[in-house]
């Protein structure tokens, strides 16, 4: 009997997810279907540079259907809720799609309304987010129109999706301020809720020598309450303030609509509990969560999902032929890090092991946590390796699944706990 | 690592001050945990972010980030801030003898 699984959403985990099943659709008597809500798919590493005119984009934008295989049934509808105890998806018009086994890949949206004062007057004027494309356009215009001024790169709070990208926004501002011989006119801001310039203690160290070297004043425990975007200042929760002139913003993250509409499906921020190693979701058997939608400590990237991906499909063979699950996922994370200047810094870490340095995936390979341009080429490389090898679900040559071990320095000694 | 005396027994807590095993904890060690983080006065609404940030770490093993806090203990984010001026997770963890609430990455 042909066992159905419906995949919800065709992003980066729901389209390679889909695509390595319909490899084994026959074999395994499998019917796949994708739902989204439209046919664009947006590859999301490049809105870091639209606002910069580093990528045009309309270069960044390929239709959703084409890019799953030929035996993949993709439907293009809104999702209004999971019914988890009736194995179905009920869909924006009222129709029910029935599965044996659900795939949850809706990845994480965007929640500017949940900080006050955020849409204000100052939405799209002089308060943008690179983290979607319309915010992405309107950015390379206000930059371009900058000329002088306190330029404020603001993240909310975590969890957020490439937590690299901010930094490396406020690198390829200050690279670009220069370009156009306007440093000296322009502040560069980085305010963070976090303690330090990243999340990992390594790694941080290195960021924060880098935000130094480029006079970037680095503002921590800074817990935005609200924006006041008339006197153009941003308030913390402990009553600081930080005024801007240009506000660039990484709002709030939290799962997809859909998930808090779903009972039992989501946690408070619409993200599912799930498995760290299996990727089975804590909510019922028959539901598997890859990439953002997972409420998991591993970065929200796509480089996760694309790790998951080769650790997911085998493990939901063999949960539909009643096995034990086979696979066990790491949290390995791969990072470009662009620097500014044709250059670009690697980091690759996973749940146990934070970035260290050394070279990627072996002795020879490319430097960990040092700007090279060969990382800045690898970086730009990716995007014909997304479409063309990521997204069909095949595997990368030598970029492997599990963190690679070789190549990394200092490996034994710097371990931390993720509690998880 | 370092060891402090609280209601008469050694507890073991790690370098920034939480508990290296949350079972020693017990009620009658807040006040005293609370007014080294210099929460003098404490009030009933205190007490009602610690007792969820406990069961929040028994039932999930972990505590809740200040968002998640916000949204489920019913003490808004605002008046968080006002209970525990310098970080409600972390420093309500403390109070609650809990590990460090896990840094999202």
């Amino acid at each position: 009997m042909t066992k159905r699984i419906v995949i919800l959403g065709a992003g980066t985990g729901g389209t390679l997810t889909a695509n390595r099943l319909a490899r084994h659709a026959e074999e395994a008597g499998l019917e796949v279907i994708v739902i989204d809500k439209d046919d664009d798919h947006v590859y999301q590493p490049g809105l870091l540079f639209v606002p910069f005119g580093m990528a045009e984009a309309e270069h960044l934008v390929k239709s959703r259907r084409r890019q799953l295989h030929r035996g993949v049934s993709y439907i293009e509808a809104g999702i209004d809720h999971v019914e988890v105890d009736q194995n179905q998806v009920v869909l924006e018009d009222g129709t029910n799609v029935p599965y044996d086994l659900l795939v949850v890949a809706s990845g994480a949206t965007l929640r500017p309304e949940e900080t006050e004062g955020l849409m204000g007057p100052g939405w799209g004027r002089d308060v943008f987010t690179f983290y979607n494309m319309e915010g992405s356009i309107g950015l390379q215009k206000a930059l371009a129109a900058m000329d002088h001024g306190r330029l404020v790169l603001n993240v909310i709070d975590m969890p957020i999706k490439c937590p690299v990208a901010p930094l490396e926004f406020t690198f390829l501002a200050d690279a670009y301020f220069q370009g156009r011989g306007l440093r000296d006119n322009i502040e560069i801001v980085y305010a963070t809720p976090l303690d330090g310039a990243f999340t990992k203690p390594e790694a941080s160290k290195h960021l924060s020598h880098m935000l130094d070297d480029r006079h970037i004043n680095l503002v921590t425990n800074f817990n935005t309450g609200e924006v006041d975007e008339e006197a153009r200042k941003l308030i913390s929760y402990d009553g600081q303030e930080l005024t801007y002139d240009l506000l660039v913003t990484i709002p709030l993250h939290g799962g997809a609509a859909f998930v808090g509409m779903s009972p039992k499906l989501g946690d408070e921020l619409d993200f599912i509990p799930t498995d760290p190693y299996t990727l089975q979701s804590k909510v019922a058997d028959n539901i598997f969560v890859i990439g953002d939608a997972a409420g998991l400590s591993a970065s929200k990237a796509g480089s996760v999902a694309h790790f998951e991906g080769e650790v997911l499909v085998p493990n939901i063979l063999a949960w539909l032929a009643g096995k034990p699950l086979p696979e066990s996922f790491d949290g390995h994370a791969n990072c470009f890090i662009e620097t500014g200047h044709h250059k670009a810094l690697l980091i690759d870490f996973n749940y146990e092991t934070e970035p260290l340095e050394g070279h990627f995936p072996g002795p020879f390979g490319l430097p960990l946590l040092k700007d090279s341009y060969l990382n800045h080429m690898g970086k730009l490389a990716f995007q014909q390796l997304y479409w063309h090898l990521l997204l069909p679900g095949h595997d990368i040559p030598m970029v492997k699944a599990q963190m690679p071990r070789a190549g990394k320095r200092n490996l034994e000694v710097k371990h931390v706990k993720t509690g998880k | 690592m370092s060891t402090i005396t609280l209601a008469g027994k050694d507890i073991a807590r790690t370098d920034d001050g939480f508990f290296e095993d949350p079972s020693q904890w017990t009620e009658d060690m807040v006040p005293d945990l609370a007014k080294a983080e210099g929460i003098e006065q404490l009030t009933d609404r205190h007490w009602v972010v610690i007792r969820f940030m406990r069961s929040e770490y028994l039932t999930k093993g972990s505590g809740p980030s200040v968002r998640a806090l916000g949204k489920s203990s019913g003490v808004p984010i605002k008046e968080l801030y006002e209970l525990f001026p310098k970080g409600p997770a972390k420093q309500a963890a403390k109070i609650a003898g809990i590990p460090k609430p896990i840094g999202c990455i």
